[in-house]
Formats: C-alpha cells, structure tokens, sequence
C-alpha cells in the first residue's frame, strides 16, 4: 500500500499536465510504515532525455544526489519515484522495469490524456535483484 | 568518512542509511563498505569487480566516474560518497 498526503498527490498529477506532451519526472519522500511508504513530500525533477521526452524520461543523478540529500535534511528517505505516460495508459512498460532499480520503492505513474491527468496507479518494485526485481501493483491511499 | 546508503541498499547494509568508513580513497572506501557488509557487493558490483553502469557513485558533487583519477581519487574525512542508482523509464 502506498499512502500519500492529497496535496502530494495533486502535485504529481499536476506535474502530469504541466509537463504534457511530454513525460514528466520526480521524487517521492516519505517514511517507511509496516504496510508500505507513507508519503510525505515530492520533488520534481528535470527530464534530461530532451532527445525523446514523449516516452523516456531519466533524471541526472547529480540531482538525484541533491534530492536524497534534500530528503536527508527532511528526516525523510526517497520512497520512489514518480512519472506520467502522455496518451498512454498508467501501466508500467518493459522500459520502466529494465530502468527500475531502486528494490522496495514504489514507481508511481499517471495517465495523462490530451494534457489532462487521468488514472494514476503505484508499482512496487520487489525482489532480491536484478534477476527477480518485478512490479506489483500497490493501492493508494489519499490521505487528507 | 561518511557513505550515503540509498534506500534500497539499506536492507543489504544493517538497515543503516550512512555507513563511516576510514579509507584513502573511493575504491579503498567502497571496498571497506562491501567488507564491512558484503552482501552490498552483488548489488554494487559485476561478477568482474567493476561498478554496475546503472550505479552512480559521487564524491560529494562530482560523478566518480568524471573524476581524472576516476575511483583512485584521494577522499578526506569530511567528504561525503553517495551511492545512487539510476532512475529511467517510459512507456
């Protein structure tokens, strides 16, 4: 179960929109709980892939080094990672999991139809490693 | 000096999100950790020793990779190492 507070969970579907035709990108912060991620906070990130900014999105990690650092500070760890699919549907791809590799984070991804948000859904990424990572679907639940 | 574990290496190092270590440089760092913890080396590391390409490894600001001397670079006790794998996708 991923748990995220409403105006989190605005801001990424609204990022969705912003960013359309073109994949947005972020971080998601938040704590652990026994029953998934309780999500705190989001920070956006830029789309380096400018070559192919429809379908791909990539963040530098240089920034992912300063939103882990940011997240730090907040007494938070990043929980996942949070991306739109312009015209597409909110399900993850072959690209999504050969590119996945942060084990027990949740992948959320929001549908963005004709530049407006639509069906947002939240992916675990589990498993011991490369060889056995795979998504599984979580719920989300919006708090406030 | 310290090492930044991200969060899903953290069950494969104590469940601790900064590690300290006492090293020279990057690769005597990194091989301090993998020593201390060793189930992190599959995760960081090819079956030939080198860093995985979808892991990135900073010196403080700067990618190990970019770095002249690349992992050999001398640390100080006051910098900081993050390990960060990447993050891509699309549909």
């Amino acid at each position: 179960m991923l748990s995220v507070d409403r105006a989190v969970y605005d801001a990424i579907r609204a990022h969705g929109e912003e960013t359309y035709p073109h994949e947005c990108c972020g971080a998601l912060l938040g704590r652990e709980a026994p029953n998934g991620w309780r999500i705190e906070a989001a920070m956006k990130a830029g789309n380096t892939r400018t070559d192919s900014a429809h379908n791909r999105y990539h963040i530098s990690p240089g920034e992912l080094v300063k939103i882990e650092r940011e997240s730090r500070q907040q007494g938070l760890s990043i929980a996942g990672f949070y991306h739109s699919h312009p015209d597409h549907p909110a399900q993850w791809s072959p690209t999504d999991l050969a590119e996945a590799h942060w084990l027990g984070c949740s992948y959320v991804i929001t549908a963005v139809a004709q530049g407006k948000a639509m069906e947002t859904n939240s992916f675990r990424l589990n498993g011991t490693g490369e060889e056995s990572k795979r998504f599984e679907r979580e719920a989300i639940v919006i708090n406030g | 000096m310290k090492i930044f574990i991200p969060t899903p290496l953290r069950p494969f190092a104590g469940g601790k999100d900064t590690v300290e270590v006492n090293a020279a440089t990057v690769a005597a760092a990194l091989d301090e950790l993998t020593g201390t913890y060793p189930d992190l080396r599959k995760h960081l590391f090819t079956g030939e020793g080198k860093v995985r390409a979808f892991v990135n490894v900073y010196l403080n600001d700067e990618d190990v990779r970019y770095l002249p001397e690349k992992d050999g670079t001398k640390v100080s006790p006051g910098d900081t190492l993050s390990i960060i794998p990447s993050i891509a996708g699309g549909r």
